[in-house]
């Protein structure tokens, strides 16, 4: 049996048997991240949904000033709440959270609008309360609203078309499929299946290497009549080994999870069927020598098992922070991005939960370059392990 | 056996070794005696090709450990200065794995195994996992695991550091069996009792330099001391007022 598959098979019994390599392996893709991608997407989806029915409330003061206008607030799906507030009191009601929107009819209202002169309204609301801003918005359409019919009808009055003053009209075409919608609540499936996928591989690479050495368990090890590259290739291929099943198992649970919950109550549709999921783990396995790599230089390079976590913990996040970018720009894959590992597979997995076609060239490039990347830094953590620093 | 010429190692600014030669010879306990710090592990370390010398050169059966490395580690079997092994395996799946990393057959690690666990009484404990074994026990499991491939020079950097007395004794009958099947044992030890009870030679190192070499009638001869302890404190200052 060849020494590199000695090391292989020992690191990986040994993890089996060690509960937190398991659970952080696991744990986290299998638990951890589909629950909390669960929680993010509900909640998206409660925020979202039930509050676009939910009726305006406004208070308005001195009804009796505007009948018609309020007749038309109504009209419109407003909660008209009749108040007798003075301009004092309507600010106080607002600052009390009594009301989130006060709408003061002033005394002149009638007459300025009977002269044909613009009418004053005064719309009360903390512009710092979020949750008024729907209300706002609403609120002023609705009046805008009213306003355009009267300036119709006073046109059409002066023997005016009204068409004349509506010089462009512009009309919204939205060619957004369901698939594409859910993009950016999709961006973070592969944020949740990188993290799954660097847990997976964390603590092996670490034992393997600062804690192997802090256990005193190194030393013996060189003595053995086999190139220190190939022990440390043993190790690689190990933790690779853990990579891939948290990456399968989060995948899994993630493809789950995403059909129970289900996207179509934010007007999304989702491809995460069985076939998806497979070619998302085909996608990122070519990622997973590249990550493996890293981890073992970066844990080989540090001087106890407490400093190599922290750094890797790091390491963990610097992928992320450009996924999250690229989706939350919109960018579209190119040949830089495409060979830049971790990225092209968040595209990847991206065009293939939006059903979307990518080019066999761009796939190549990912797949081409991650694992031409993985070989080097392999090569790399090898010509580490002669050096006499890595004792400590 | 075990020939070493002239090796020097230097550390940054410290130099750890500084031209030591020595021989161990088959059939015979070596004792490399010197206080903490005096470039006794620099010296092992070197032998077992896990850091190399700036210069000299050291033959184990006549292999170079400069320039083959690879090859001269079958020759050697070495115990070092902490156990160091796995927790997660049991005692035998310690010894297997290096067996395993020997290249030897699975069957010859076997019959290998079971020889070592049954002269080293590790029958009780053999299929318990590392991490429950006693500083004793895990001793025994690392000295089966540098054996496993019979190598002919056996060499442990203070092997007795952190056992009980019986430990102890059941190290020093150990080593004295090695010696009887013909084995070169090179060990290191500041605890010059220990040398004395158990070596034929002595090696005094101090500061990175061999100051004495010889067994240990001739030592106390040398120095006109009749007690050892006595000639090796002298060995130890008279180093140091070199300085």
């Amino acid at each position: 049996m060849h020494a590199i598959l000695t090391v292989f098979l020992k690191e990986v019994r040994e993890s089996l048997r060690d509960k937190r390599t398991l659970w952080s392996a696991l744990g986290f893709g299998a638990i951890f991240s589909p629950l909390l991608f669960a929680a993010i997407l509900s909640f998206t989806i409660k925020r979202n949904d039930p509050l676009n029915d939910k009726p305006v409330e406004l208070a308005v003061a001195h009804t009796e000033r505007a009948p018609n206008l309020v007749d038309h607030l109504v009209e419109y799906g407003i909660t008209v709440e009749p108040v007798t507030y003075d301009d004092a009191a309507a600010r106080a009601a607002i600052q009390d959270h009594r009301h989130k929107l006060v709408l003061m009819i002033p005394e002149d209202y009638a007459t300025r609008l009977a002269a044909g002169q613009p009418a004053p309204l005064q719309l009360y609301s903390d512009s710092s309360d979020q949750t008024a801003d729907r209300d706002v918005r609403r609120t002023r359409n609705v009046l805008a609203g009213y306003g355009a019919v009267i300036s119709r009808l006073r046109l059409v009055a002066r023997g005016v078309d009204p068409t004349t003053v509506v010089p462009i009209a512009i009309h919204d075409v939205d060619v957004s499929t369901p698939a594409s919608r859910s993009v950016i609540a999709l961006g973070t499936v592969s944020v949740f299946i990188f993290m799954s996928l660097f847990m997976g591989g964390m603590y092996l690479a670490i034992d393997a290497t600062a804690g192997e050495r802090e256990r005193g368990s190194l030393e013996p090890l060189l003595t053995v009549p086999v190139r220190r590259d190939h022990l440390i290739y043993g190790k690689i291929l190990a933790a690779s080994a853990f990579m891939a099943l948290s990456l399968v198992v989060s995948v899994a649970a993630l493809s789950i999870v995403l059909r129970r919950v289900g996207l179509e109550g934010l007007g999304m549709s989702v491809n995460f069927g069985p076939l998806t999921a497979l070619l998302i783990v085909l996608c990122c396995l070519s990622l997973i020598p590249f990550c493996a790599s890293i981890m073992t230089i970066i844990a080989a390079y540090t001087r106890s098992y407490r400093e190599a976590q922290t750094y890797l913990g790091l390491i963990t996040v610097i992928p992320i922070l450009p996924m999250m970018f690229a989706s939350m720009m919109g960018l579209r894959p190119n040949a830089v991005l495409m060979a830049t590992p971790t990225l092209s597979q968040h595209f990847l997995i991206t065009s293939l939960l939006r059903d979307e076609a990518m080019s066999p060239g761009f796939v190549g490039l990912s797949v081409g370059v991650s694992l031409g990347l993985g070989a080097v830094l392999a090569a790399i953590a090898g010509r580490l392990y002669h050096r006499e620093a890595l004792l400590g | 056996m075990i020939e070493v010429n002239g090796i020097s190692k230097r550390f940054g600014a410290v130099e750890a070794v500084r031209d030591v030669s020595l021989r161990a010879a088959d059939g015979r306990i070596t004792g490399l005696l010197g206080p903490n710090g005096a470039g006794k592990s620099t010296t092992l370390r070197i032998l077992y090709t896990v850091i190399r010398p700036d210069s000299g050169d050291a033959l184990i059966d006549g292999t170079s450990i400069v320039r083959e490395p690879l090859e001269a580690r079958r020759h050697i079997g070495v115990l070092p200065h902490s156990a160091g092994i796995y927790q997660h395996l049991t005692a035998r799946e310690n010894i297997l794995y290096y067996a395993a990393l020997h290249g030897l057959s699975r069957a010859e690690s076997q019959s290998r195994a079971d020889e070592l666990i049954e002269m080293l009484d590790m029958q009780d404990f053999a299929s318990r996992r590392a991490k429950k074994l006693s500083q004793g026990q895990k001793m025994k499991t690392a000295l089966a695991r540098a054996l496993i491939h019979r190598p002919r020079n056996v060499l442990l950097d203070e092997p007795t550091n952190g056992l009980d007395v019986m430990a102890v004794r059941n190290l020093r009958t150990l080593l004295m069996r090695l010696r009887e099947q013909g084995h070169c044992v090179l060990f290191s030890s500041h605890v010059m009792q220990e040398v004395a009870a158990l070596c034929d030679d002595i090696v005094v190192i101090a500061r990175g330099n061999v100051v004495a070499t010889g067994s240990p009638d001739a030592l106390r001869e040398r120095l006109g001391q009749s007690d050892l302890e006595e000639a090796f404190v002298r060995l130890i200052g008279n180093a140091e007022g070199l300085e």
